[in-house]
């Protein structure tokens, strides 16, 4: 069942009832939230992308850091249009220069996310986004690496949170601005 | 050592100048031609869109499909800027919903990509985008998953071409559209 945060935006209707869950991926148990169909419906996405850019456009935000891999797809168009530069964060191995890294906790084991030296500057304003808030662990550590380098996360944007997990919860006095919860 | 096409816009002077050159990534004797130090700058990032978007604007393209991952960067703003959908074309086990799979081959070994059915419907106009081209493996499979799906491949876009792979010669015969090359 989802429901829209807040006083409900007209546009979140058309964006909500476009996302496709589908049930035991990636292991049974899971509803996954797909955002692929939403992406297949223009108006849908760009309203997804106008209300964050109507959101964070005078915020003074310079950096847009975007969660490998589907963070790529809506991380770029709202860097452009609030004319901020779009920094991607990615799993091991995959920038080619000089790195730092976060480590963080999965339910089994550890990860990593990785971002490049001399991507962002100290002082810098900066929004995460991802498709998705589940427990919140990958967000942490993008937070906890662009804090690391002087950098001030103004908040977290994310199309669809999952309630149950506490994601918020985890980002403790970190802003979390979704379109979408999901119970 | 990089040099634009033929035709020179002069904002691309201004985004080859941003892409830096990362040697021995991944392997001893590559130069990786690192595009995230274009996104860095706002204006190069913005020109880099645009220029993709004056081509292909009013050509009737209601698809663009984007390969993991750097064709997420660039794809969703080229096709939220021209009212097409963004079909993200992702490496085995990550799309949740029924896929259709295409193998191709690597310098060692094989590799697969793959697509969601219904994503695109028959005789669809599709533009397929990537940050480079390099041998053209991934982009051919790429023309064949959506060609499968009944598409039309229009054309293929890249940032970059490394045009002594001649990746140009895999494209089954369709126009490749490139801002730069690098040798």
């Amino acid at each position: 069942m989802e429901e829209s945060k807040g006083k409900e935006d007209p546009r979140i209707a058309g964006i909500s009832s476009s996302i496709r869950v589908i049930p035991d991926f990636p292991k049974p148990g899971i509803m996954f939230q797909d955002i692929t169909t939403l992406l297949l419906d223009p108006k849908a996405f760009k309203d997804t992308i106008d209300l964050f850019v109507e959101r964070y456009k005078d915020k003074k935000i310079s950096v847009v850091a975007g969660i490998e891999a589907r963070g790529f797809i809506f991380g770029p168009p709202i860097a452009l249009a609030i004319g901020a530069k779009f920094v991607p964060m990615r799993k091991p191995g995959k920038l080619p220069g000089k790195v730092i890294s976060e480590e963080y906790s999965l339910e089994y084991g550890t990860d990593k996310i990785e971002m490049h030296v001399g991507a962002v500057q100290d002082g810098e304003r900066a929004l995460v986004v991802d498709d998705l808030i589940a427990t919140g662990g990958t967000l942490c550590a993008a937070i906890r690496l662009l804090e690391r380098v002087g950098v001030t996360v103004v908040e977290c944007a994310c199309v669809i949170e999952l309630e149950e997990l506490k994601g918020r919860v985890k980002l403790g006095d970190k802003p979390l601005f979704v379109l979408i919860s999901s119970t | 050592m990089s040099a634009p096409k033929v035709g020179e816009d002069p904002r691309i002077r201004d985004i080859m100048s941003r892409i830096r050159v990362v040697p021995d990534f991944p392997k001893p004797g590559i130069m990786f031609q690192d595009i995230t130090t274009v996104l860095l700058d706002p204006k190069a990032f913005k020109d880099a869109i645009n220029l993709f978007v004056e081509r292909y604007k009013g050509r009737n393209i209601s698809v663009v499909a984007g390969i993991e991952a750097r064709g997420f960067i660039f794809g969703p703003p080229i096709a939220l800027a021209i009212g097409a959908k963004f079909v993200p074309l992702r490496k085995p086990g990550k799309l949740p919903g029924e896929v259709i799979s295409e193998d191709y081959e690597l310098e060692y070994g094989k590799d697969c990509l793959q697509m969601h059915v219904g994503a695109v419907e028959s005789k669809e106009r599709a533009l397929v985008v990537d940050d480079l081209i390099a041998t053209g493996g991934t982009l051919c499979a790429a023309m064949n998953l959506l060609e499968r799906a009944g598409a039309e491949v229009v054309e293929c876009a890249c940032l970059i071409e490394l045009p002594d792979l001649k990746g140009r010669e895999r494209l089954k015969g369709k126009p490749l559209y490139v801002l730069l090359e690098a040798h």
